[in-house]
């Protein structure tokens, strides 16, 4: 019987073969105990891995600019940048009490709420917003558009 | 050390922001017409360009300097340095420059210095004392990259004036752009054609609480 690890090890292989579209989870316990700099350096990794990441929660402004700064620094011939949206999961109409709840939960274990796009630019072409979902547009898509 | 050395820092802003000595940055995406913009306050005002423009986009690579620039507008004058900066972006290609009709080697040293561009106007962030971010009004508002930008000004606690630039284009709509950023103060200009310029001006005084 196959371990998890092995059937990881066979996805992968499988995705590289066929030139699969990977997307790769990142919960908010993964990173919420990370600084700044370890968050960057491990959703940059992934996405170097031609891989998207769907993370939960969303970064601070000063982590995404730590992001493009890093992302900067990485750009060479293959590796041309990256896409970043956030989607927001949170109800607009919540009650005045909710709101504040929201606020202070935010504060107190930081924003979970919603969840950020991550991807290389070489993969996804654009990205667009409806604003209630995400439209994720791969060169592929693109080319058969073309035809 | 670090607590004294903010301390000195944040002790010389305010020396320097009361002898005139503001810091305006001009920030936003690429193309959206920073350089544009800086020429004209630096034309209108000093008589000579700041920066050369290209259709092709990071143009500006470097963050560039105009000292003591002072704007006249109903009787009150404000002095400042103006800081041009390149335009903040999550992507850099340098087959985009070629397409656009580069040499390969030249495309790559501007994708290269564009880079470099990018990291250097984000490091000056915290040295403004107040900011212009310039979006191109024909374009979507929504992107990373401007909510980055004005995110991260709105941490420091950096005054932000948004100005929503090519309103001679058929496609502009600044109205999308003030739908974006409620909370901040958009004014529709086109730098090029010079459309509401002086409105642009006069918005620097309340910027810079002058």
């Amino acid at each position: 019987m196959s371990s998890h690890k092995d059937l990881i090890k066979i996805f992968k292989k499988e995705a590289e073969e066929k030139k699969m579209l990977t997307l790769q989870f990142v919960p908010y316990s993964e990173v919420s105990d990370l600084n700044s700099e370890r968050k960057v350096q491990k959703l940059l990794k992934i996405v170097k891995e031609e891989k998207i990441v769907l993370l939960e929660g969303k970064l601070h402004s000063n982590e995404k600019s730590d992001l493009i700064r890093k992302t900067m620094e990485e750009i060479d011939d293959k590796f041309k940048g990256i896409e970043i949206e956030e989607l927001q999961t949170e109800s607009k109409d919540k009650a005045i009490f909710e709101k504040l709840k929201t606020i202070f939960i935010n504060f107190i274990l930081g924003s979970r709420k919603g969840l950020t796009i991550i991807g290389p630019a070489t993969i996804i072409k654009e990205i667009k917003k409806d604003p209630d979902k995400i439209q994720l547009f791969t060169e592929e898509i693109k080319r058969k558009k073309k035809k | 050390m670090g607590l004294f050395s903010n301390f000195l820092k944040k002790f010389l802003k305010a020396l320097f922001a009361k002898k005139g000595q503001i810091k305006l940055g001009i920030y936003g995406p690429p193309n959206g017409g920073k350089t544009t913009l800086a020429n004209k306050i630096t034309m209108d005002w000093l008589g000579e360009e700041m920066g050369s423009v290209s259709p092709i986009a990071h143009e500006t690579r470097e963050v560039q300097i105009k000292e003591q620039i002072t704007v006249k507008s109903k009787g009150k004058e404000l002095t400042f340095n103006l800081v041009d900066t390149p335009g903040i972006a999550t992507k850099i290609d340098f087959e985009e420059f070629i397409k656009a009709g580069l040499e390969e080697k030249e495309a790559k040293t501007r994708a290269k210095e564009a880079t470099k561009g990018v990291i250097d106007a984000i490091k000056w962030l915290d040295d403004m004392d107040a900011v212009v971010v310039v979006l191109d009004s024909t374009k979507d508002p929504y992107s990373q990259v401007n909510i980055t930008i004005i995110g991260n000004l709105e941490a420091r606690k950096i005054p932000v004036l948004i100005v929503a630039n090519k309103v001679d284009l058929k496609k502009s709509d600044v109205k999308k752009v003030q739908a974006a950023f409620p909370q901040y103060d958009v004014i529709g200009i086109s730098a090029k054609m010079g459309t509401n310029v002086d409105a642009f001006y006069e918005s620097l005084f309340k910027l810079t609480n002058r």
